[in-house]
């Protein structure tokens, strides 16, 4: 697939800089295998939608916002929500049903959203997050204030009007919106080369007079560095960006579905591309002791050790729940069977 | 009280409530230099400048869940779709984010906001321009259905639906814009789910909103000329619905009629009158009934338009039928 290197020059980052970020994308991973297990082992119900392969992409854009910046996630969003630093045991308990969830178990799987970190929801339809970063990006505009939003989809969500017409406003009033599209090549069975014309999904920027980048997305700091870019650009108040992110979603769209109608390379490129296993050697590369590596793969698999224990170990919430939060104003009518 | 008509006592209350609360905007098409196209927010954009009125492109479905953005990030967005047959293009934001997603997130969110809609028969709009949507809204949790018919309620409910913290579907009907009525001067802001009880009466109770309580009062005004005495009341709000007004009523009238434009079937009269049958059951003398339109989309031709939504004869018809009278 055809790569465009963005970087100019190599900066130089701190070890401790390169660590934090190869420790979340390793709670990601670890996070993803823990929520795999419960699933095969019957302790969660639904569907879950895993984004193992895809961490260089959720912690390398996360990594570029600041504290007061906002982010919409989607369907498959755990990495999403972990790499802005959503804790992990309200984020697994939370697709255990349990009370202390995030949503208190109103939301699951598909829907983790900590709001305080400036998550405006993750979302279960296709290309519905889209608009709504878009509004999030006009508040800023029209508030005259600086935060940036980062808007993630997928590469099927692109062929959703929703992705036309918000990239379509969001250019006409130079909103500070950052379209980031995780390309993982399928939207659940469907190659994405097989219903789109165009080679990237970043070359569509053309039509609405946007930059349009389509980077490695398995390589966090080329994504760091894209997003970082397109932030600097969003709050100079020189408007959105559209940045591709090449990547391979390693398992099938949900748990339960083995992918049969991929062929064989495609896990061949992924396993040779796999973000965490080329990450980690590149710090040992750059002198990162092995001790340093193991310490920060151990803190991140004892982080998901509590939280599947804390997840499990939960209640589940009180039946009084299922009609709070419809309304917050309403008179018994509103909700009665 | 000043006279004015319902589409400037819309315009009144939302001038008041971006006068009040800066976080208040308008999103739409047309709703700059025109002031949208039934003159509802005329003179905003001078007023407000264009970070308050967005005039939006054709894109209704990526706008309005724009607005769920913006209100998740506490700003009051007002929506206007021109005809709320519209929403069929932009029914994902409403249904499935601004409906849920406080619910979804365990409460960490509110989304405030208003989506004003156009409604309504009789304009000769033809089937894509011309529905009564309540039904299609109260369907759906999470929102709130607002259906005024004087100029001085609509008013006092744009008011609370801006204040109000959950998504308000706002539906006026197209035929009542230009009606002027009196509204009176202070500011009033009517609670969402206060019915109202137009006309006391003892024989029968009708349940009727929006444009079909001027046919109403006009049906129980010929039927008081023949001894039937008709309590008419406006809901105004569907969803808050005032049940204990309704309950009261029956109780006095033991009949119950519930008329309205919209389509029949699986239309707000069903679900009234499967209310009342399951709670009020006892106290019915005769079978709830209902007037409503035809189970068709709306047809342009003036003489098959009138058919198809209720006329005041209809509502006459069927109270005499229910009343054996």
């Amino acid at each position: 697939m055809a790569v465009t290197k963005t970087r100019e020059s190599a900066p130089s980052y701190s070890s401790s800089f390169l660590l934090g970020m190869y420790q979340r994308m390793v709670l990601i991973r670890r996070f993803e295998e823990q929520a795999a297990e419960s699933f095969t082992k019957g302790m969660l119900a639904g569907n879950i939608h895993l984004c193992i392969g895809q961490e260089a992409s959720c912690v390398g854009a996360c990594t570029a916002l600041e504290s007061r910046d906002f982010m919409t996630s989607t369907h498959r969003g755990h990495g999403h929500c972990l790499a802005r630093g959503a804790r992990p045991d309200r984020t697994m308990a939370e697709l255990f049903g349990k009370a202390t969830g995030y949503c208190g178990g109103k939301g699951g799987s598909m829907h983790i959203v900590d709001v305080s970190l400036g998550i405006l929801g993750a979302n279960g339809i296709v290309g519905a997050g889209i608009p709504i970063a878009t509004g999030s990006g006009l508040v800023s505009s029209i508030q005259g204030t600086d935060e940036v939003t980062l808007c993630f989809f997928g590469d099927a969500a692109s062929n959703q009007g929703t992705f036309h017409e918000s990239i379509n406003m969001a250019a006409a009033w130079n909103l500070p919106v950052i379209y980031f599209c995780e390309n993982n090549q399928y939207g659940v069975s469907v190659p994405i080369r097989s219903v789109m014309n165009t080679d990237t999904v970043a070359e569509r920027a053309k039509a609405y007079n946007i930059p349009g980048i389509t980077i490695d997305g398995n390589d966090p700091i080329a994504v760091y560095e894209t997003v970082r870019q397109a932030v600097d650009r969003a709050r100079k108040g020189e408007g959105p960006t559209l940045i591709e992110a090449l990547t391979y979603r390693h398992m099938g769209h949900y748990m339960g579905d083995n992918a049969w109608y991929r062929p064989e390379s495609y896990m061949e490129e992924a396993t040779e591309r796999d973000c965490l296993a080329n990450f980690r050697a590149r710090l040992l590369g750059e002198g990162i002791s092995e001790a340093d590596i193991t310490a920060a793969e151990q803190a991140a698999k004892k982080e998901i050790e509590e939280a599947y224990v804390f997840a499990d170990e939960s209640p589940y919430p009180d039946i009084s729940a299922v009609t709070e939060d419809m309304y917050s104003q309403m008179n018994d009518r509103c909700v009665a069977r | 009280m000043s006279k004015m008509s319902v589409s400037a006592a819309i315009r009144e209350g939302m001038r008041e409530e971006m006068q009040r609360d800066e976080r208040v905007i308008q999103v739409g098409e047309d709703l700059g230099v025109m002031g949208s196209p039934f003159a509802i927010t005329k003179g905003f954009l001078e007023e407000f400048g264009p970070n308050r009125v967005i005039e939006t492109p054709i894109s209704e479905g990526s706008f309005t869940g724009m607005a769920v953005g913006a209100a998740m990030r506490g700003i009051r967005p007002v929506v206007e779709l021109m005809y709320n047959d519209f929403i069929s293009v932009a029914l994902d934001p409403v249904m499935n984010q601004a409906a849920k997603l406080r619910y979804m997130t365990g409460g960490q969110v509110t989304i405030p906001m208003v989506i004003r809609a156009p409604m309504g028969a009789g304009r000769r709009n033809a089937g894509q321009h011309s529905a009564c949507l309540e039904a299609l809204f109260t369907h759906i949790p999470g929102l709130k259905v607002v259906c005024p018919s004087s100029a001085a309620d609509a008013k006092a409910l744009i008011k609370a639906s801006i204040r109000d913290n959950d998504p308000v579907i706002f539906l006026e009907h197209k035929l009542l814009y230009a009606k002027k009525e009196e509204v009176p001067d202070e500011e009033i802001v009517l609670p969402l789910g206060q019915a109202n009880v137009l006309r006391e009466g003892t024989d029968i109770t009708i349940l009727t909103w929006s444009r079909q309580v001027y046919f109403v009062q006009e049906a129980a005004e010929k039927l008081a000329a023949e001894g039937i005495s008709c309590e008419v009341i406006d809901l105004r709000t569907l969803v808050p619905l005032d049940w204990d007004t309704i309950k009261a009523s029956v109780e006095k009238t033991h009949n119950l009629l519930v008329v309205e434009e919209g389509v029949k079937r699986g239309g707000i009269g069903a679900e009234l009158t499967a209310q009342v049958i399951e709670e009020l059951y006892d106290e019915l003398d005769s079978p709830v009934g209902r007037v409503a339109g035809l189970n068709i989309c709306s047809p342009f031709s003036p003489p098959l338009e009138d058919v198809n939504f209720p006329q005041v004869a209809d509502s006459i018809a069927a109270v005499k039928r229910q009343l054996n009278r």
